[in-house]
């Protein structure tokens, strides 16, 4: 297995981690270990929300650039890290 | 009046006409007797009456050639001038009949051509003629034998054509020929020609098409923000320097091999949709998720200052923080530790084993305190790490030395397990395990160059040459005091074995050595055969020797036999003695005071002591691994954060945090500003020692 399956799987078993996927730049699921309609939902929503935070970065001044973005809710936390082509999200639940 | 008259007239023509007409009608028949019989003129009752002035009268009758039918007067509306406008001249003729006649001038094309075609017909007569006189006689021949061919059956008409071919055309055509020479040329007209048409059978029409596939299409979109733009610029420029650096050093026929790997590259890349790309952002939620998980520590580290130090007199505590361990790496003592020169949280462990009868594989594992349960680096070899050092300049450069007497390279930068440069027995490695290596400034050539120091007496300056390491004996060392005679005259002498180093910061050819007979030597890097000074250290192995980091004159030591010495390198007794109930694995001095350090002991316990808050005793001595049997082997302070990190020989690496006690400032007396820097830390330590010396030259 390759380092970055092994990060991922590594990422999956952690305390507290709910779900994992990986999303292209097109917003399409690749890679998920939650149920279709719910990385579906996930990946659409997430995937906008992070473009839209990224221009917004980026806007304010065109030499920075988002490193990652965290969505603290009550239940869970959704962490976004974009790549260039690609979108890793994880949702965490990290009160346990 | 002259309406009347003429009316009177016409009245009067008609009745004329009559008689005439009349006349004319019974001329005929009463012809003889016209004369004879004069009819009396009959005066019509109605008749005008005139005078015989009226009568005589002579109205004059013109006969014009005007168009009775013609109108006299034609107004035609003017455009340029807007209004109706008379027109003066009305055209009078008046056309009775006309036919389009066939007629055509002799001199006109028509006529020409029509002459011309006349005379070809008439050429062409003529040599028919000559034609037929010829086969007039032909013709006689083959009649009876075209008569037999007719009469022949059918089936014999096509043999007899093949046969006589060419003379039946003739002849065929010459009959063609011979009736029309004797008869003008026809003339088609509707009487003599017609004209017959036969349509024939049109094929049906059908449509052939040919339709392609449409080229794919795409939708694209996108916007244009200030980043966007400014992505865009930069990516020009990077191609623009990327094109310059190609014309500049490459040859044209390595641009070709070039651009056949480029092109292998990119089809690479497009088939693997592969999940590599996300190696980057994979890390980052990785130490995400552990943040989260370790929140708690996370802030401990960064925030908490245990407030309680207040009451405590001057004693501190160790808070422990992250955990360190790797399931590749349970069975192996922690051996060396390491933090890295410019990122600071990051650190090396290096994993062995003491044991000198269980010696298995070893394992370099980089850990950065952003991810505690995943080392970011693992490298593992065949046989147990027994110290490492990371380059100042370069700290990508991992040095290691091997339980088998081998010194190795790592570069952190190319992710192989194996090391980059690794020194064979044919190099000149050590013939005991290596117990410290040390990089060094790099030499006159810029090579990399570092010192190892082995149980084999020999101190070895390593260089980097060329992606090979060659080796220097620096200095062998020698028990003092041991050399035998051999009965060959030669003299033996007795190896001593050095177990640390220490180089000084300021005088570069000085260093320190310890040894297993418990003896500090100091060295040069000059001289090889002698030692510059020798103290009478332990009774037992140094473990490690260190010069401190402010002040160029003391240095410190500690051994198996539980005692931490401080020294002064000018005196040969130590200035402060320090016992530990256990046997010393390791010291350390602080970074940020030139009177603080750490002693870990096997017992499980680690002890700071602050010489400038108590000279006797230890500020904190705590426990700080969990299970009894677990020895402490090293411990190292983190250049900038109030952590140090403790290794156990369970291969558990444990990060502690200190508290405010332990790091403790000069105070600010009123009125002044408080002096930082190593001017003061030196001055301090300076105080202290002149106390002691004066202590003992008392005694």
């Amino acid at each position: 297995m390759t380092e970055v399956e092994e990060t991922l799987k590594r990422i999956q078993s952690h305390k507290g981690v709910i779900g994992t996927m990986v999303v292209n730049a097109e917003g399409i699921p690749i890679r998920t270990t939650l149920d279709n309609s719910t990385t579906v939902q996930y990946a659409g929503l997430l995937h906008q929300l992070t473009m839209k935070a990224k221009s917004t970065v980026r806007d304010i001044d065109p030499q920075n650039d988002m490193t990652f973005l965290r969505i603290r809710s009550k239940k869970h936390e959704i962490m976004v890290a974009p790549d260039k082509e690609y979108l890793l999200i994880v949702i965490q639940n990290p009160c346990e | 009046m002259p309406q009347k008259q003429t009316r009177k007239q016409s009245i009067s023509m008609t009745r004329g006409a009559r008689k005439r007409d009349e006349d004319s009608g019974t001329d005929v028949g009463e012809g003889t007797d016209d004369w004879s019989q004069s009819k009396a003129t009959v005066r019509p009752p109605d008749q005008l009456e005139l005078t015989d002035a009226e009568l005589k009268e002579e109205f004059t009758r013109i006969l014009t050639a005007n168009n009775p039918h013609a109108p006299q007067n034609i107004v035609r509306y003017s455009f340029k001038e807007g209004t109706y406008k008379l027109i003066g001249f009305v055209n009078q003729m008046a056309v009775h009949f006309s036919q389009v006649g066939n007629l055509i001038p002799k001199d006109s094309d028509e006529g020409r051509r029509q002459h011309y075609r006349d005379e070809l017909a008439a050429g062409s007569q003529e040599s028919a003629k000559v034609v037929t006189s010829d086969t007039e006689i032909l013709e006689e021949d083959e009649e009876p034998k075209e008569a037999e061919t007719e009469a022949g059956s059918q089936t014999d008409v096509p043999a007899a054509a093949e046969a006589e071919a060419e003379t039946t055309e003739k002849v065929i055509e010459e009959e063609f020929m011979a009736p029309v020479q004797p008869k003008e040329r026809k003339l088609t007209n509707q009487f003599n020609f017609s004209e017959r048409a036969s349509q024939t059978f049109n094929n049906p029409l059908r449509d052939r098409e040919c339709q392609m596939e449409p080229p794919p299409r795409t939708n694209f979109s996108a916007t244009a923000n200030q980043w966007e733009i400014y992505d865009a610029y930069v990516d020009e420029l990077e191609k623009l320097e990327k094109t310059k650096e190609k014309e500049k050093t490459k040859t044209p026929v390595a641009k070709k091999t070039e651009k056949m790997t480029m092109r292998k590259l990119t089809s690479m890349e497009s088939q693997s949709d592969d999940i590599t790309k996300v190696s980057q952002a994979a890390k980052i939620v990785e130490r995400m998720v552990n943040q989260n998980t370790y929140d708690d520590v996370a802030q401990d580290f960064k925030y908490y200052e245990d407030a309680a130090d207040e009451y405590r007199d001057q004693e501190g505590t160790l808070l422990p923080l992250w955990k360190f361990q790797n399931d590749k790496a349970k069975r192996l003592a922690v051996t060396a530790l390491c933090w890295n020169p410019k990122y600071k949280d990051l650190f090396a462990v290096g994993h062995g084993s003491y044991d000198f009868m269980k010696q298995s594989r070893g394992m370099l594992l980089l850990y950065s305190m952003k991810n505690p349960s995943f080392p970011e680096y693992i490298f593992s070899s065949e046989s147990g790490i027994m110290c490492l050092d990371m380059h100042v300049d370069h700290p990508y450069l991992v040095v290691v030395g091997y339980y088998d007497g081998n010194v190795a390279i790592y570069n952190l930068k190319k992710p192989h397990s194996q090391p980059s440069f690794r020194s064979t027995s044919k190099s000149g490695k050590h013939t005991d395990p290596v117990w410290q290596v040390k990089w060094q400034k790099d030499d006159m050539d810029n090579n990399l160059n570092f010192f190892s120091v082995s149980s084999d007496g020999r101190i070895v300056s390593w260089t980097l040459i060329k992606s090979e390491l060659v080796h220097i004996d620096v200095i062998k060392l020698k028990v003092e005091g041991s050399t035998t005679e051999i009965p060959e005259g030669l003299q033996l002498h007795t190896v001593g074995c050095g177990t640390a180093f220490d180089f000084h910061k300021e005088i570069d050819y000085m260093f320190l050595v310890g040894t297993e007979e418990g003896k500090i030597y100091k060295c040069s890097k000059s001289y090889s055969s002698q030692f510059l000074d020798t103290y009478e250290a332990h009774n037992m192995a140094v473990d490690t020797v260190l010069w401190n980091p402010y002040h160029t004159k003391v240095f410190m030591s500690c051994s198996s036999d539980w005692t931490v010495k401080i020294w002064d390198h000018t005196v040969k007794s130590p200035m402060f003695i320090y016992d530990l109930n256990s046997a010393v694995g390791d010291v350390a001095w602080a970074p940020y005071s030139s009177t603080v350090f750490a002693a870990v002991t096997t017992d499980g316990k680690a002890h700071v002591f602050d010489l400038a808050v108590n000279k006797y005793e230890a500020i904190c001595n705590q426990p700080v691994v969990a299970k009894k049997k677990n020895k402490i082997t090293h411990v190292q302070f983190n250049p900038i954060h109030p952590i140090i990190i403790v290794g156990d020989d369970r291969g558990h690496v444990t990060c502690l945090k200190l508290s405010p006690n332990l790091r403790k400032m000069p105070k600010e007396k009123k009125g002044q500003e408080v002096q930082k820097g190593p001017a003061v830390e030196i001055a301090k330590l300076d105080k202290l020692l002149n106390l002691v010396r004066e202590v003992k030259t008392k005694t």
